[in-house]
């Protein structure tokens, strides 16, 4: 499996989820406020260069998904056909974070039916670990 | 101050075979398309002054020049974001030429990727910034990118699998005109596409591009100059690259409206610049490294609608004597994928009157290059 290749911008959501904690750079400015996804080093609506990391309920909904099949490289294609999601937040609709929907934190990216998938569904955030880096999973609301 | 419009023209152009496999290397590929363009404009190698590609090219300037002969060269660029630069690369040279920072322009592209490696199996290198949000996950390959917003796209607006098949389908058959298409003798059913095997659902086999060795160049120069060239010109009248505000490129998961990309920025300034609009257009190549990315092009480009893209394809409506014929080589999906370049030359050669599938009187074309990520656009004329 990849890992993050994690960069400057990037690494307080990596820090972040390794505590279990769901958190999205937003503008620190008064008056601004703005979420951005990815990270960055200033705000692109108010040029600010100072942030800080919010903390997400966790909660989301599909807004899109495909499965992939192979060729894929070794590690995923051995959990073909498996799922790979766009989670919109609910705390920040127009930040929509990749990942999949498995039947539990530490299951396989194939460990939920596709049948079961769709656009809208509710999920909610949970984390496992690849090569030592804590990375979300969605678990749906209604499983 | 001149302007860009009808200053210049593509007067010469030039391909090797398109195959799985070629033995040629990538330079020897580039070299031979080069030469053969400039043979096509009746123009000496040692003339040549100024070279446009892509990023992802991986023969430069350097090695080309000094092996076709060029002259003194002073004016060299290479446009980003692999398909997206492909008409960059003459709107690049069409400026060049136009305010006279060179007289001979050649463009080109030349790419081993039927037999070389596929970039998305890289582990050592990712995109930087979008990588780490969406490679662990499994998003590894453009396909699975740009499926993410095709399932979107199809949920949103209704279209289905048969507007995508329409698309997969008048590529395939304009290829089957084509002999130098890799598709050539190979039609299309819709059971076969139906029933093909997924590579990132909904995205199936033929949803996806052909994985091609091949190389293909163009020549430009003033539109003085053209007139006393081999071919008929073609001018290039207007030309436009677009990266939209917060754009993401091909994962461009994180705005207020992913299904508006590249296209639509795009194509404001190439019709702010042009003479003419989307109606008058007789023949579109468009790139289509992934079908869907036509149907939003068609929105992009103002041939249709936000969201009536996948209804435009109904009824033939990209063939030859529909509404609106498009890639009428075959197309990335059935001619060849060599980042889109051969959509180029295909309109060049529509405006000639030497397609092999020649839309009667085409005296107008838009050449797209790929949506999805930073782009590009030209309007030909004859």
């Amino acid at each position: 499996m990849l890992a993050p290749v994690i960069d400057e911008d990037g690494a307080p959501f990596w820090e972040y989820a390794a505590r279990g904690e769901l958190r999205i750079q937003a503008c620190a400015a008064p008056e601004c406020g703005e979420p951005r996804f990815p990270p960055r080093p200033c705000c692109p609506r108010c040029q600010s260069f100072d942030s800080r990391w919010l903390r997400m309920s966790g909660r989301g909904r599909i807004w899109s998904f495909v499965i992939p099949h192979p060729p894929l490289l070794p590690d995923y294609a051995a959990q073909a056909p498996y799922n790979a999601v766009l989670v919109e937040l609910v705390d920040a609709p127009q930040i929509r974070l990749a990942g999949n929907v498995v039947a539990a934190p530490d299951a396989a990216l194939n460990s939920v039916d596709p049948a079961r998938l769709r656009i809208g569904a509710a999920v909610r955030v949970a984390f496992t670990e690849i090569d030592g880096v804590s990375v979300p999973r969605w678990l749906l609301e209604r499983s | 101050m001149p302007g860009l419009k009808d200053a210049t023209a593509i007067v010469g152009i030039g391909q090797t075979p398109f195959a799985k496999q070629l033995t040629d290397s990538e330079k020897t590929l580039a070299c031979r398309a080069i030469l053969a363009a400039l043979d096509d404009a009746g123009i000496a190698p040692s003339e040549v002054d100024a070279f446009a590609s892509y990023t992802m090219e991986e023969t430069d300037e350097v090695e080309v020049a000094k092996t076709i002969g060029a002259g003194d060269v002073t004016f060299f660029s290479k446009v980003g974001y692999g398909g997206g630069g492909s008409c960059a690369t003459v709107g690049h040279l069409a400026a060049a030429v136009a305010t006279g920072q060179a007289s001979v322009g050649v463009a080109w592209r030349s790419r081993k990727r039927g037999s070389g490696p596929r970039p998305w199996k890289n582990t050592a290198v990712q995109l930087p910034t979008p990588g780490q949000w969406t490679r662990p996950f499994g998003l590894l390959r453009p396909s699975d990118e740009i499926g993410m917003l095709a399932r979107r796209y199809m949920h949103e607006y209704g279209a289905t699998r048969d507007h995508l098949f329409n698309v997969a389908l008048a590529c395939r058959n304009r290829a089957n005109q084509n002999p130098a298409a890799i598709m050539y003798e190979r039609p299309l059913t819709r059971e076969m596409y139906m029933t093909a095997r997924w590579i990132s659902e909904p995205l199936c086999l033929f949803d996806n591009c052909l994985e091609t060795d091949g190389a293909l160049a163009c020549v430009i120069v003033s539109a003085e100059r053209a007139r006393d060239c081999r071919q008929r010109p073609v001018y290039v009248h207007s030309a436009a690259q677009g990266l939209p505000a917060q754009h993401h490129g091909m994962v461009n998961y994180w705005n207020d409206d992913p299904l508006t990309g590249p296209a639509w920025t795009a194509a404001r300034q190439l019709w702010k610049q042009a003479d003419f609009g989307p109606q008058d257009v007789d023949v579109a190549q468009i790139y289509d490294a992934f079908t869907p990315l036509i149907p939003l092009s068609l929105e992009g480009y103002g041939f249709c609608g936000r969201g009536e893209g996948g209804a435009f394809t109904e009824g033939g409506a990209l063939e030859i004597g529909g509404r609106l014929p498009v890639n009428t080589g075959g197309g990335g999906l059935s001619e060849a994928y060599v980042h889109g370049f051969n959509l180029i030359n295909e309109g060049v050669k529509q405006l000639r009157g030497t397609s092999t599938a020649q839309v009667p009187d085409a005296s107008t074309c838009l050449v797209t290059a790929g949506e999805g990520v930073p782009t590009s656009a030209i309007l030909l004329r004859a």
